[in-house]
């Protein structure tokens, strides 16, 4: 978070403090605790694929399958919309609400390129033979993969949320405000990193013949 | 809180899809609340039923097992009475409990006016009332059909496709999709509990200053929202393999049945302790006071209970040691399982330090306190026990293992909660629980636990199997099990007078002061009831049982003295609790105004479950948009209430 800690921020006009214990925020301190419990619920999906990985298995496996240029595209997109994240913060904290509603629409554009992607790999394999119902490797993929495009999706959907209230002018500088913008990007940024996760380990990684 | 001013950067233009409710009283305002003072009797309240409900469960178990070969309930019945009992036990009773203690007691101890976020606390209620309702709702389809794989469901037994189940009806999907539904509720208190606990303190209120029930309940919380989302993960995994045929746990696919089992456990250890930590904090509460003698060992109590918060991570496996793990592995929880077992004992000590020298009341509070230490320390004697392999390999699924935990958890945390409920019910209803009957519930409490759950040491050291709905005569446990009984029974009088008790003092008890207990933590510095806005001026703190040194000094002996004007004074409060210096001050208080929101969102959540279970798309899809609706109202609505709402 250094890069977001480092951007200047706008002094707000006229918003007396809550008296707080800690320096961090309600909303703030609620969301890392949150993203950390994600974080064990991705854990056990992990877990589960990592246990069957390597098991021999009837059917297509996911070596037979994967298309690796592609997904390390939409990968690379996903990765890059964490960057027009922290462009539309530092945008709302400069107080420049043009940009603000431009990063934000670029991040739920990139986003959606990566639903976009998931949608054409899911649907490739399932032509291919290659499904939930099949075997351990297409159970664990898919449920894994699929719920991390729920969380992406989520993600989109709030994104967009805020994109409304700044086009209705309701999205100021203030603190309060660059917070909510701060807190989609807090988690936002969590499902990026759990893609890292998740990429190298179903992608990456070889399988053994 | 107070809440900022009226911003003036906000637009005229207002969001409100419903009319704000006003309402402040009746009823309807229960529905509406955020006040976390409501809504942690709300909590309290219905646990309460719910562990009604379980208490008849476990007699109709108890009277099929009175004699040799039962005829009270079938097979089939007898597995869904284990089932909801447990299921109903932990979820809906234990924890629920003890999050109604910490919605009613957090705020006053740490001296805020509410809780970090008020609505979402109304939302986890809603998720724990429409998830119990949800998971007995398969009773309509016969008792035998509602959720029968043990409260912790092992699979494939549980994970296995309806079409070829070992469990034809949908009560596995029930219990998955239900228990997922209580997860999130529980998830977003434990949220809210450690955002208050951190963020809301009182001037002064440092972390090694507030009071013990607090601290338990942040770990708690830690543990809560750490462990949930795993059991979470493998429900889902559960119900994707009996809906959708996925694969998780099916063996003839080659998946390994001891993946559920080792992320059951993750979860199920640590919820063991999201269980029982509450009860010790509530005892550390009441021990001091009735001592009075500030509790032995302060800091101690404290990081042991962080050291079982962080150990309880690493235990997990001796529910498995008969799985075949290996000696290694097998050994390296066994010695976990010991560790665990030296903070628990420290807090033992504490608490008897704590009483040892003190001017010791033994009013019905401390009562169950001390029989709290007493029970839980067989309890915990016993649960060592089974940290030895190969003794834990003979004890495993006998009777022996449910007198242990019914030890720790009835004797334990029941007795705790109970006592809890004497102690802070004048606080919370400004009338004192009867003493008379409060000493007849505690001793047929204890008569009637003891005579249950002691026998059960010696029937399942004879051999006696769990979960099997009845036995043969001549094989000498006939006795046993008709002496638990018989013990059961007196439970369920002891537990009537409990009820009784609570309903006639609710507003026929006598009448309590402010500080009915010469009590030593912030909440008793307020009158009873207290007002909506707890605080008139938010406390300064300045020492550790801040409550306690507004009102005694030591002379140089070291005798206490009482302080002329300290704290607040017990006579010169009147009935209704209000003394004159709290009355005043409060006119530009703002506090969180009630909100339908809670509920439409609550509302959308069992009609998601039901969409699930069902397979009807159409009902998921309405409930998604209640959930959606009730978000973005949600969002837009201010938490405070501009027009509405000022004193």
């Amino acid at each position: 978070m250094t890069v977001t800690e480092a951007l200047p921020a706008v002094e707000p006009a006229h918003e007396p403090e809550p008296h707080r214990a800690t320096p961090t925020s309600n909303a703030k301190l609620a969301i890392w605790i949150f993203l950390a419990s994600d974080f064990l619920f991705f854990g056990a999906f992990i877990s589960a694929f990592m246990l069957y990985r390597a098991r021999p298995q009837n059917g297509k496996v996911l070596a037979d399958v994967l298309d690796i240029p592609f997904t390390s595209a939409t990968s690379f997109i996903l990765l890059m919309s964490s960057l027009t994240m922290v462009l539309a913060l530092a945008a709302i904290r400069r107080g420049d609400h043009r940009r603000t509603r431009l990063w934000l629409l670029g991040t739920c554009f990139f986003g959606m390129t990566f639903i976009g992607g998931q949608i054409y790999e899911f649907t490739s394999f399932v032509r291919e033979g290659f499904t939930a119902q099949g075997n351990l490797s297409g159970s664990t993929f898919f449920i894994l993969t699929g719920l991390h495009g729920l969380h992406v999706t989520i993600g989109i959907v709030w994104l967009l949320s805020l994109f409304g209230l700044a086009l209705q002018g309701r999205l100021k500088g203030t603190t309060a405000d660059s917070e909510k913008v701060e807190i989609a990007g807090l988690y936002w940024h969590f499902v990026d990193v759990i893609w890292i996760v998740i990429f190298t380990l179903i992608y990456l990684i070889p399988y053994k013949k | 809180m107070t809440t900022v001013a009226p911003r003036a950067d906000l637009p005229a233009k207002s969001y409100a899809f419903l009319r704000r409710p006003k309402k402040e009283t009746g009823i309807w305002s229960w529905f509406t609340t955020v006040d976390h003072k409501k809504i942690g009797i709300l909590y309290i309240a219905f646990a309460l039923l719910f562990f009604v409900v379980a208490g008849i469960e476990a007699l109709l178990i108890r009277l099929q097992l009175a004699g040799p070969n039962g005829t009270v309930l079938t097979a089939a019945q007898y597995n869904s009475m284990f089932t909801m009992h447990g299921t109903t036990m932990v979820f809906l009773a234990g924890m629920p409990l003890a999050v109604g203690f910490g919605n009613y007691l957090i705020p006053l101890q740490i001296g805020a006016r509410d809780v970090a976020f008020p609505r979402i606390n109304m939302l986890g209620f809603w998720l724990f009332l429409f998830g119990g309702v949800f998971v007995y709702s398969s009773i309509f389809f016969g008792v035998d059909k509602m959720p029968n794989g043990g409260w912790f469901g092992y699979t494939p037994l549980t994970s296995t496709p309806l079409s070829q189940g070992f469990l034809p009806g949908h009560g596995p999907d029930f219990w998955a999709v239900g228990l997922i539904l209580l997860g999130i509720g529980s998830t977003t208190s434990a949220l809210n509990f450690v955002v208050t606990i951190l963020n809301m303190r009182a001037p002064g209120m440092t972390l090694l200053r507030m009071p013990i029930f607090t601290w338990m309940m942040l770990v708690v919380a830690f543990l809560t929202a750490f462990a949930l989302p795993v059991v979470t993960a493998a429900l889902i995994m559960i119900f994707m393999d009996r809906n959708f045929g996925t694969l998780f746990f099916a063996p003839a696919a080659g998946a390994d049945p001891l993946l559920y089992q080792h992320l059951f456990w993750i979860f199920g250890h640590p919820e063991v302790y999201i269980l029982i930590l509450p009860g010790m904090g509530i005892v550390s509460e009441i021990l001091p006071t009735f001592s009075r003698k500030p509790l032995f060992g302060y800091t101690v109590v404290i990081f042991s209970g962080v050291a079982i918060g962080f150990v309880g991570w690493g235990v997990w496996a001796h529910h498995m040691y008969t799985t075949g793990l290996g000696p290694a592995t097998t050994t390296a929880f066994g010695l976990a399982t010991m560790a665990i077992a030296v903070p628990t004992g420290v807090k033992i000590f504490n608490w008897l330090g704590t009483v040892w020298g003190g001017a010791v009341r033994l009013a019905t509070p401390m009562l169950f306190s001390l029989g709290f230490i007493a029970q839980f320390t067989i309890g915990g004697l016993s649960g060592v026990m089974h940290s030895i392999v190969p003794a834990d390999t003979q004890q495993t699924d006998t009777y022996f293992v449910v007198a242990h935990f019914h030890y720790v958890l009835f004797g334990g945390l029941v007795f705790a909660l109970i006592g809890g409920l004497y102690y802070w019910f004048p606080k919370v209803t400004g009338h004192m629980m009867n003493e008379k009957l409060g000493k007849w519930n505690f001793w047929t409490l204890v008569i009637g636990f003891n005579l249950t759950f002691f026998p059960m040491h010696f029937v399942g050291l004879f051999g006696q199997p769990r979960r099997t709905y009845r036995y043969n005569a001549g094989l000498g446990w006939d006795i046993y099990n008709l002496l638990a009984t018989i013990g059961a029974f007196v439970i369920a009088i002891s537990t009537l007078l409990l009820i009784i008790n609570l309903v006639i003092s609710w507003k026929k008890g006598k009448v309590a002061g402010a500080d009915p207990w010469d009590a030593r933590s912030l909440e008793w510095s307020i009158p009873s009831p207290p007002p909506a806005y707890n605080f008139a001026e938010l406390p300064e703190v300045t020492h550790r049982d801040d409550f306690w040194h507004r009102k005694y000094t030591e002379d140089e002996q070291g005798m206490l003295v009482r302080l002329p004007s300290g704290g607040s004074d017990n006579d010169a409060d009147t009935a209704d609790g209000h003394s004159e210096s709290h009355g005043e001050g409060h006119g530009n208080i703002h506090l969180p105004s009630p909100s339908y929101y809670p509920l439409v969102f609550g509302l959308g959540i069992p009609m998601v479950g039901y969409g699930a279970v069902f397979h009807m798309y159409w009902l998921g899809a309405l409930g998604i948009l209640f959930l959606l609706f009730s978000m973005y109202a949600w969002g837009l609505e201010p938490s405070v209430d501009e027009e509405g709402a000022h004193e």
